[in-house]
């Protein structure tokens, strides 16, 4: 191994009565790809802050190529060639993809007016994605380009900085498993050139795929470095929350019962073609896996109302739904838990009673008037039930951890009465405590007699918690797995098309 | 009341202070009868205003409609002898088949509703300026409907009846915003408009009946204003009055980004304005300095406020470590 350029030495970093980071050190090494898990708060964005020079030390010493210091700034973090590809993407969606590599940074024409030098930048930026493998042009628009295409945005916009060391904070969360394969792919190629490479995530098997080395933290401390042989996803689960995590998943308690929810010959406009066909049964989880774009999203929006289906029927409990709107659903006991948390789940400046009593107000007033004392009951009650931690109920849902957010989401509907719930893509980004109660809470309320349709992309979290596996390719079934043909590699074949 | 409002009406207590020391006569019955008067005109609207504004919406086309149903309803007492309890409900109609009109071209149409009431505020006072061949429309020597003055220009116990009225309206308004399901779902759509139709809010619904209450309280202010001006010239009468709106609701606390305010705030925003008005007058300051002391009061006032209201976050943060 060569030496470390870069060593962050007994860093603590103190905010008012918390303590982030406590004595912790990291040495990366040129072409090194080092790992980096711990469930949320255990101070992951602490230490990159720091890294990045967002955040000052309080305690301890970088060192950058042997020179020792005890903070870095922004600019002297880019300078030390650090780079960034945030988990949520910070580009330009109205610029191209080149315009984006070079923002602030264009290379300008000679002469009085200083115009941006489109040649020049075209031709700087086109070695850069070739080297990455692009399979889009540097003049395609970022708004045109898929998730993994944007991250190869900004892991170019890394490498035209000379970067050493590349981190990359949730970089799969949101890709399919050829984009997955891809990135770590490209990863690979960093590594082989110099680059290094710090790889936050909570998809253990991909920080397993392509880690060298796997630093696990804890409540701010490192509670265990793993070298390459040791790295596998029990052992990072045991470090990180410090005891074995045993039986995640719950089997069902009784046998599933007559069809529930009936989705016959749905299409949508994403996917007029074929129909889709899907019975979830009394009492189940059906797990619906599939690709990114495979429309498994666009199915569960329609189905809820939000853009109503092109064609086909629904039916709950044996009754043709007449679903126009979301309004329409929830009243007929059909309700969506969406993927995007933050943007469709909550209202995240309304108090978590306000958002818990959202969809049912008109239970909850007298005369069109509110009653408050009966709102905030309820609220109290769910907040207790799903174990909510929160300050109270009439604080904003917005100053929660995503794991509790999404609580109050599952309280606004639990609080009423499904008879089937689609829940679409549950546990993204939540850490591995809040992922294993919500688990609990879908088994719970599939053994209550609730139809449960999971869309999930998340392998293991389909496989777990599933009774049975639908899976999804472009628009279409491509095929129902039963438990005891449940498979990565089988659900991976229908995934990419090959049907039963 | 909340915290905002409370730092408002400390405002306009002091800016009333200073005025009253400066000038006693900002104390005289006359003169805060007027004032209150005026309060009262401009209040009602900008409540309606202030609802737009919580969907995230503005409605630009408050003056016209000011000027167009004002020019109506004085033509059809006067000109074609309509009983005027029945001119008044038909100018209610007009003012809720505007803001239907608004309303739905905003969330049927995807339409910006800057855009849409820009438009309405350029159609209705060209029409009103057609409709009486840009002649004023006032009542003629010797017409006169007791009942109706007595109604909107008179005064009970010395307090202008628009300025009851007012009261009367942000009672109302109060409830429907603070305390009705239909309040609530307003500010859910204004804070996040996705989030509350995946919880089955009736979002378009909700929208349009902002722009409706809009409608329909202008309309009524309509009403007021040409009972108390008598006269209207089309070309002018009303002009800039959205501004006033506006900026009573931005006084007030209110976010042009939506899901943000008060009844409260709303009206204390129109009494402070109304308050500069009156302050211009009383001290001597040449009165075309007006809308710049408005301008520059706003301006520091949104400004403070916010700079205030980091500062306590900031606090609050510190705290809770």
């Amino acid at each position: 191994m060569t030496e470390p350029f870069l060593e962050l030495l007994n860093i603590g970093k103190r905010y008012p009565g918390v303590v982030a980071l406590d004595d912790v050190s990291l040495s990366v090494a040129p072409g090194e790809v080092i790992g980096l898990v711990g469930e949320n708060g255990a101070g992951k964005s602490t230490l990159m802050k720091v890294l990045g020079g967002v955040e000052q030390p309080s305690v301890g010493t970088i060192r950058v190529d042997g020179m020792d210091r005890a903070a870095m700034t922004v600019a002297e973090a880019i300078a030390a060639g650090i780079a960034f590809v945030h988990q949520e993407l910070n580009l330009f969606e109205n610029l191209d993809a080149a315009a984006n590599v070079f923002i602030g940074r264009e290379p300008l024409t000679a002469g009085p007016l200083r115009l941006v030098d489109l040649a020049r930048l075209a031709a700087a930026a086109a070695p850069l994605f070739e080297r990455l493998g692009a399979d889009f042009s540097p003049a395609a628009p970022v708004a045109s380009l898929s998730i993994a295409q944007r991250q190869l945005v900004e892991i170019a916009k890394a490498l035209s900085l000379d970067s050493r060391l590349v981190i990359m904070d949730e970089p799969t969360s949101s890709l399919t498993l050829t984009e997955t394969d891809r990135l770590l792919a490209v990863i690979g190629d960093l590594r082989a050139a110099g680059v290094s490479i710090i790889f936050i995530s909570h998809r253990l098997n991909e920080v397993t795929a392509c880690s060298d080395r796997v630093m696990v933290l804890r409540d701010g401390r490192k509670v265990a470095e793993l070298a390459k042989a040791e790295i596998s996803p029990e052992a990072m689960v045991r470090h990180m929350i410090g005891r074995d995590l045993k039986s995640v998943y719950r089997p069902p308690q009784a046998a599933p019962g007559a069809p529930i929810l009936e989705i016959r010959g749905a299409r949508t406009p994403a996917h007029p073609d074929p129909g889709v066909d899907i019975a979830v049964r009394r009492g189940e989880i059906l797990g619906l896996a599939g690709l990114i774009g495979a429309g498994r999203t666009e199915l569960a929006r329609a189905v809820f109302g939000i853009e109503p289906l092109t064609g086909g029927i629904v039916r709950l409990d044996g009754r043709d739904l007449a679903i126009g709107s979301p309004h329409d659903a929830i009243a007929q006991g059909l309700y969506l838990v969406p993927e995007d948390r933050k943007g469709c789940g909550v209202v995240l400046d309304l108090a978590i009673a306000q958002n818990i009593s959202l969809p049912r107000l008109a239970d909850l007033a007298h005369r069109g008037l509110v009653d408050r004392a009966a709102e905030t009951a309820l609220a109290e009650d769910q907040a207790e039930r799903l174990r909510i931690r929160a300050p109270g109920v009439d604080v904003p849902v917005g100053s929660l951890s995503g794991g509790n957010q999404q609580k109050v989401v599952l309280a606004k509907w639990l609080s009423m009465s499904p008879k089937a719930i689609i829940f679409d893509e549950p546990t993204r980004g939540i850490d591995v405590g809040a992922k294993r109660e919500i688990y609990d809470m879908l088994r719970a309320l599939a053994d209550s007699g609730v139809a449960i349709l999971m869309i999930s992309s998340d392998m293991e979290e389909v496989i777990g918690v599933s009774d049975r596996i639908a899976v999804m390719h472009e628009g279409r079934i491509s095929g129902t797995l039963a438990r005891p043909a449940f498979s990565e590699a089988a659900v991976l074949r229908l995934a990419v098309g090959h049907l039963q | 009341m909340q915290k905002k409002d409370l730092g408002l009406l400390v405002l306009i207590l002091a800016v009333g202070a200073i005025v009253a020391i400066i000038n006693p006569r900002f104390l005289s019955p006359i003169n805060l009868a007027n004032t209150a008067n005026l309060v009262g005109l401009f209040g009602i609207f900008a409540i309606g205003q202030g609802f737009v504004i919580i969907t995230g919406g503005i409605e630009l086309s408050v003056g016209s409609v000011i000027a167009l149903l004002g020019v109506l309803f004085i033509d059809l007492i006067v000109t074609h002898a309509m009983p005027w309890p029945f001119a008044f409900l038909l100018m209610l109609a007009g003012g809720v088949l505007i803001g239907l009109a608004h309303g739905l071209l905003v969330t049927r149409m995807n339409m910006q509703p800057f855009i849409v009431t820009l438009c309405g505020l350029l159609i209705y006072r060209g029409v009103a300026r057609f409709y009486t061949a840009d002649a004023t429309a006032g009542f003629g020597f010797g017409v006169s409907f007791p009942t109706l003055e007595w109604l909107a220009t008179g005064r009970s116990f010395g307090v202008p009846h628009s300025f009851l009225a007012m009261l009367a309206i942000t009672a109302v308004m109060w409830v429907v915003l603070h305390r009705s399901v239909y309040g609530r779902h307003l500010y859910a759509v204004g804070k996040n408009e996705e989030a509350a139709r995946y919880s089955g809010v009736p979002t378009g619904r909700v929208i349009v009946t902002a722009y409706v209450i809009c409608g329909v309280l202008t309309a009524i202010a309509a009403i007021f204003f040409a009972m108390y001006t008598r006269s209207i010239s089309p070309a002018s009468h009303g002009g800039f009055y959205e501004l006033y709106a506006i900026a009573a609701a931005v006084l007030g606390g209110f976010s042009l980004r939506g899901g943000e305010g008060s009844i409260i705030g709303v009206v204390l925003g129109a009494v402070l304005l109304q308050v500069l008005q009156n302050l211009v007058n009383l001290l001597g300051i040449p009165s075309s300095l007006n809308f710049a002391v408005m301008g520059s009061v706003i301006l520091i006032g949104v400004l403070v406020d916010q700079q205030f209201g980091e500062y306590r976050r900031r606090r609050a943060a510190q705290q809770r470590q």
